[in-house]
C-alpha cells in the first residue's frame, strides 16, 4: 500500500545516503580545517526573527504553538546563525567562523519542482574586514567545491549595490525602482529595457543599462563597465576590482567569473554577492555574499560574509560529472 | 568550455516557419529542418536544433535540457515561475491576449453586474487569473485544452482568454474582443546556468539575432 510524502520533500535510501555522507564528511572537513567550526541551532525560530530574512514575499513555513506564539521553519541558516553570534558573542573577538550543515524550508509554487526541504552545508564569516571577508569565503568555496570533485564549477562574483545605486543616480525611485529590480532579478531583459524607458531615462540610457547586465568574463568586464556609467558603476567595479586583484594575489581568481548581471534574490545582501555554477548542471548549485545590513539588524556593527551549498545538486553535478569521466 | 555544441530549443507549430526564417537570417542552415524528416533533433552550423511544442520551451531550457530556447510571450508569462533568462524581443509572432464574449451578447457585462463574478474559459489560466486579480474582478476560470473559442457558444462560461492573431477564428465563431490583455511576441531565452558558462557563445548569438530580427 501506498503512503504519499508531501511534495516536495523525499526520502533518502542507503546507496544515496552513503554518497551523500561522504559528499558531507568531504566538505565539512574542508570548513574545519579552516577554522570553521560547526554549529546546529532550532529547525523552528520566532517567526518575527525568519521575517528578517523573508522580505515582503514570506515563504517561511508558519504555524501558532501551544501557547499562542508565531513560530517559523527556518527558510535558510544565515539568519539564526546572525542571531547566535548577536546573542552569545557580542562581548567575543571577531572574527567569527561558523559551518553549518542543515535543512531549510520553504514554500514553493506546486508542481514547480523545487524542493520545500533542502539540505545546505555553508560557512558564515562574521566580523572580519569587507574585502578581506569576501576573499575569505570564496577561498573557502573553491576548496569546498575542489573537495566535491566539481573542478570545472565556476563561482560568478557581483555586486548588490550596483543597481540600487545606478537607479539612485538616474533619478528612478519607489515603484518603477522595485519593478526594475525585479525584472533585474528575474533577468528578463525585455522588460527591463521597456521599464527603464517608461520611467523615463532615455532609450540611449536604457540600453546601456540592459548592456551593463550582460557584461561578465574576467577581468576585461570591468574595463568595459568602464566605459558604460556614471558613478554608481565606477563604486561598484572598484569593490569588484579590488576583490579580483585580491583573489589574484592568492592564485585563486581563474575559477572566479565577474558578473555585473547577477543580483540574488535575498533581500539582506549588501556589497558582493556570489553564486555557484557546473557545466554539468542547468541549475545553479548555492550562492551568498555579504549581508553587512543583517548583522546591523541585529546591533552589531560588523562586516558579514558566507555562502551555502544545495547539497542535493551538488550531488547531482558531482555523479554528472563522474559520468563524464 | 569546449563542451557539446550549443543546444537551441526550436518552436514547432505556428512559431516554426518564422523562427526558421530568422535563423536563416542569421547565417544558420535550417534545410534539414525545412525538410519532410520526422527527426526531432538536428545538427547545422555548429549548433544541436532540439524541435518541441513551444510550451515545453522553457521547460527544456529551465532544466538546462537546451541551452538556449526560442518560444513565445505568452508562453513565458503562462509559466512565469520558470527560471529562465528572456534576452531579446525577436518581433515576429506577434497576436494579443484578450477577452471575448459573443458578439453583440451581453451576458458577460450581466454577470459581472449582477453576480459579482464571471465565468471564463481559457488555456491559460494563470495569465487570465493575473490580469482578473490586477483589475480587481472576481472570476471563475475553466481551464480547456482544445479551441477555446467553443465554449462560449455551448454555455461553457461567458467569455474567454485567449491569443488572437488576426481575428478571424473570433469573427467566424461570432466572438468579439472586449478587451486587450498584453502583445505577445517570439522571445529569445536562454538557461540561467548556460547564459554564465558559455557567455560568449549566447552573446554571438544573441548579437546575430537582434540584427537578423531588426531587418
Amino acid at each position: 500500500m501506498i503512503h504519499p510524502i508531501p511534495p516536495g520533500t523525499r526520502d533518502v535510501l542507503p546507496d544515496e545516503m552513503r554518497e551523500l555522507r561522504k559528499l558531507q564528511r568531504a566538505l565539512m572537513e574542508v570548513f574545519e580545517g579552516r577554522g570553521y567550526g560547526e554549529v546546529a541551532t532550532p529547525s523552528i525560530e520566532y517567526d518575527e526573527l525568519m521575517a528578517r530574512a523573508d522580505g515582503p514575499t514570506r515563504s517561511s513555513y508558519r504555524f501558532f504553538d501551544e501557547s499562542g506564539e508565531l513560530l517559523a521553519l527556518r527558510s535558510d541558516m544565515t539568519v539564526p546563525i546572525a542571531r547566535l553570534v548577536a546573542s552569545r558573542f557580542a562581548a567575543g573577538e571577531p572574527p567569527f567562523r561558523f559551518s553549518y550543515l542543515a535543512s531549510g524550508f520553504r514554500a514553493v509554487r506546486p508542481q514547480s519542482g523545487q524542493m520545500r526541504e533542502f539540505l545546505q552545508a555553508g560557512v558564515e564569516l562574521i566580523g572580519a574586514a569587507p574585502g578581506e571577508g569576501t576573499v575569505e569565503v570564496i577561498e573557502v568555496l573553491e576548496a569546498a567545491l575542489d573537495a566535491a570533485g566539481l573542478g570545472r564549477a565556476v563561482i560568478g562574483l557581483g555586486d548588490a549595490d550596483l543597481y540600487r545605486q545606478l537607479l539612485e543616480e538616474l533619478g528612478v525611485e519607489g515603484e518603477a525602482r522595485d519593478s526594475i529590480l525585479i525584472s533585474l532579478a528575474t533577468h528578463d531583459l525585455v522588460g527591463l529595457e521597456q521599464k527603464l524607458i517608461d520611467a523615463g531615462i532615455g532609450t540611449e540610457q536604457a540600453q546601456t543599462c540592459v548592456r551593463l547586465t550582460q557584461l561578465r568574463g574576467g577581468s576585461e568586464v570591468l574595463e568595459q563597465a568602464h566605459g558604460l556609467g556614471g558613478e554608481a558603476v565606477e563604486r561598484a567595479t572598484a569593490r569588484l576590482s579590488e576583490t579580483y586583484e585580491e583573489l589574484r594575489r592568492r592564485g585563486i581568481a581563474d575559477r572566479v567569473q565577474i558578473d555585473l548581471g547577477l543580483l540574488r534574490e535575498l533581500g539582506y545582501y549588501s556589497g558582493a554577492i556570489l553564486e555557484v555554477y557546473d557545466p554539468a548542471l542547468g541549475h545553479v548549485l548555492g550562492g551568498g555574499g555579504r549581508y553587512d545590513g543583517l548583522m546591523q539588524q541585529f546591533g552589531l556593527d560588523l562586516s558579514a560574509a558566507g555562502f551555502a551549498l544545495y547539497l542535493d545538486r551538488v550531488h547531482t553535478a558531482q555523479l554528472e560529472e563522474a559520468r563524464r569521466g | 568550455m569546449a563542451d557539446a555544441p550549443l543546444k537551441l530549443a526550436v518552436p514547432r507549430g505556428a512559431l516554426f516557419g518564422e523562427t526558421l526564417d530568422l535563423l536563416d537570417a542569421a547565417g544558420i542552415d535550417t534545410s534539414e529542418m525545412r525538410g519532410d524528416s520526422r527527426s526531432l533533433i538536428f545538427e547545422a552550423s555548429g549548433m544541436t536544433f532540439v524541435t518541441m511544442r513551444p510550451s515545453d520551451v522553457p521547460t527544456y531550457v529551465e532544466a538546462g535540457a537546451a541551452d538556449v530556447g526560442i518560444t513565445g510571450k505568452d508562453v513565458l508569462l503562462e509559466q512565469a515561475d520558470r527560471v529562465v533568462y528572456e534576452l531579446l524581443d525577436l518581433g515576429f509572432g506577434r497576436c494579443r491576449m484578450v477577452l471575448a464574449a459573443r458578439t453583440g451578447n451581453d451576458r458577460l457585462g450581466e454577470a459581472q453586474r449582477r453576480l459579482g463574478m464571471m465565468r471564463i474559459a481559457t488555456k491559460y489560466p494563470r495569465i487570465a487569473e493575473d490580469y482578473f486579480e490586477s483589475t480587481g474582478r472576481r472570476v471563475e476560470l475553466i481551464e480547456v485544452k482544445g479551441s477555446v473559442e467553443l465554449a462560449p457558444l455551448v454555455g461553457l462560461g461567458d467569455g474567454i482568454v485567449d491569443l488572437v492573431a488576426t481575428g478571424r477564428t473570433l469573427e467566424e465563431n461570432e466572438l468579439e474582443v472586449r478587451e486587450e490583455i498584453v502583445d505577445c511576441t517570439a522571445r529569445f531565452v536562454a538557461n540561467r546556468v548556460a547564459h554564465k558558462l558559455r557567455a560568449a557563445e549566447i552573446d554571438e548569438l544573441t548579437a546575430k539575432l537582434r540584427e537578423a530580427s531588426a531587418r
